[in-house]
């Protein structure tokens, strides 16, 4: 196999494993919204990466923490509902990423990269970002699932029970970042987030524990990366949509085969 | 009302035991009531507000152990933000939350709507965060009435069957307070007279406190010790019978509620032997719920 299809290979599993876990808690909470205004608003990130030649990694990381900590705070107001706050956040950082980046870049800037990502122009470092930081993404997973389940059931009562809520949510979103952040170099940013709901969908209708659920999405995840270059190199569609069809596929196939099932 | 009950003597405003009830206009005293250091937990003074609108003012209130207190109140009466400030949920913006050092707080919140993408089996839900064997969790479950639904996903449960699983989670805790904040919502007549002789049961067997948020009116009150009558402050408490005949009562809930609270009586299903431990004597056969 070609090393650049290996690497390619390799980026799109770790991420698959990686969001796995972490999109389930997406769905649970309803925070798909969330996790897409937090998302596309790293295009901002680039700008500022491309502007002050930081590595771009780190600057969709640092962006997107403090849009996620900015939504929290947002979430506090009691104007308009939290939704209506994502829909302001989600376009106007989109709408504020496009003119940065092209400011920094020039009118003609190919901003297709950066918005679904190039699977196959992944490169050493990049895996490094995706497999150390996806490394510490689970280890921190792992390390709050007890907790974040107890909120995901019931906050209120496992904030009774003595659940730190703030702690736990904001280790999660700092998880979330990071995800975000690697994700964005393989399927771009308004992929990513595919990668953490579509696997879970797909998962729930053939799962009866939390844990099986997040197995059963990454096991989603991988065959859709493999499925999807596949189809990339032979149809020669560009790479991260084609995972996201085959992923949307299979969640579609999965929903009608089990959804009927009423879960069991 | 048809009884002839007294008409209610205007009260002397000077710190007061709140044992008999108060006037809408009523000043509370100033000097919050000493704590009880027999109780489990204890509010003072209970004073929140939110949006410049006082929800709660100058609530006091005690829970002690081997005692059900059924705080009771119209929608909007701040009930359940009592709830959440004695839980600690919310901070207070006046007055104190007072834990005895060995509290153990098994709550039962009112909602419980569980996300339909979450899977989760009963049993997995009562080990969730607590360390809980089989024999446990299945003991806790028969204490109830649960034990069939063990292995069912939460989302399939009934309205009652979710408040009976709650209150095995809320008991695998072995708590000596239990808050249970509207257990009966979403649960038909002759369930909710079984869950009240349940919690009846449990405080006589366990000597747990019990702290039980209604705005039922029918089964509660004969089973518990105290009645607390809250409209955004204690409007009057005292053992059922005297809440209910109170004028201040009656104009809350109206003279229908205050008769219907004759219907029903905590029927016990053991006797208290010589030792003062409990006895089940011929348990019907028809008590498992159904």
């Amino acid at each position: 196999m070609e090393p650049y299809l290996l690497r390619a290979l390799a980026a799109g599993v770790g991420l698959a494993i990686v969001a796995a876990p972490l999109g389930c808690f997406v769905v649970w909470n309803r925070m798909a919204y969330f996790g897409e205004t937090v998302a596309q608003a790293s295009l901002l990130g680039v700008a500022l990466g491309l502007m002050f030649q930081l590595d771009l990694t780190i600057s969709v990381l640092l962006v997107a923490l403090a849009v996620a900590g900015l939504l929290i705070l947002a979430g506090r107001q009691t104007a308009v509902p939290v939704d209506s706050i994502l829909g302001l956040m989600h376009f106007g950082a989109l709408a504020a990423g496009v003119i940065a980046t092209a400011l920094v870049r020039g009118p003609s800037v190919d901003l297709m990269g950066y918005l679904f990502g190039d699977v196959f122009a992944v490169t050493g470092s990049d895996l490094m970002w995706v497999y150390g930081g996806g490394a510490l993404a689970l280890a921190a997973m792992a390390w709050l699932w007890s907790s974040l389940l107890r909120l995901a059931v019931h906050e209120e009562l496992a904030a009774a029970e003595g659940v730190s809520r703030d702690r736990v949510r904001i280790a999660f979103t700092l998880v979330l970042a990071l995800t975000i952040a690697i994700g964005m170099k393989i399927v771009g940013i308004l992929l990513v987030i595919a990668f953490l709901i579509v696997p879970s969908v797909a998962a729930r209708p053939f799962s009866s524990t939390p844990e099986r659920m997040a197995l059963l999405a990454a096991l989603t995840g991988i065959a859709s990366t493999t499925l999807g270059l596949g189809l990339s190199l032979y149809t020669d569609a560009p790479g991260g949509p084609s995972i996201v069809l085959v992923m949307a596929l299979l969640a579609g196939l999965s929903l009608t085969l089990g959804g009927s099932r009423n879960a069991r | 009302m048809t009884t002839a009950s007294p008409v209610p003597t205007p009260h002397v405003h000077a710190p007061h035991v709140h044992d008999g009830c108060c006037g809408h206009d009523h000043v509370h005293p100033p000097a919050p009531a000493q704590l009880d250091p027999r109780a489990l937990l204890s509010g003072r003074g209970l004073t929140f507000v939110r949006g410049g609108r006082s929800i709660l003012t100058g609530v006091d209130i005690d829970i002690r152990p081997g005692e059900i207190v059924t705080v009771i109140g119209p929608n909007g009466a701040g009930k359940t933000t009592l709830v959440r400030l004695l839980l600690g949920l919310d901070a207070p913006d006046r007055g104190v939350v007072h834990r005895r050092s060995d509290l153990v707080i098994g709550y039962a919140p009112q909602r419980f709507d569980i996300d339909r993408a979450l899977p989760m089996t009963v049993s997995r839900f009562l080990r969730l965060g607590q360390p809980a064997g089989d024999a446990e969790v299945g003991a806790a479950l028969a204490e109830v009435g649960a034990v069939r639904v063990a292995n069912q996903q939460m989302t399939s449960l009934s309205g009652g069957e979710l408040q009976r699983v709650v209150l095995a989670r809320a008991l695998l805790r072995t708590p000596n307070l239990l808050v249970l904040d509207e257990p009966v919502r979403g649960v038909d007549y002759a369930g909710e007279a079984e869950l009240y002789t349940l919690i009846g049961k449990l405080r006589d067997d366990r000597g747990l406190g019990v702290l039980l948020v209604s705005h039922d009116l029918h089964v509660v009150m004969a089973a518990s010790n105290r009645v607390v009558c809250l409209n955004r402050h204690v409007c009057c408490s005292g053992v059922p019978e005297t809440v209910a005949q109170h004028p201040e009562y009656v104009r809350l809930f109206g003279a229908e509620a205050a008769r219907a609270i004759a219907v029903y009586h905590h029927h016990h299903d053991h006797r208290h032997d010589l030792g003062g431990d409990p006895t089940p004597v011929s348990r019907p056969s028809g008590e498992e719920p159904r």
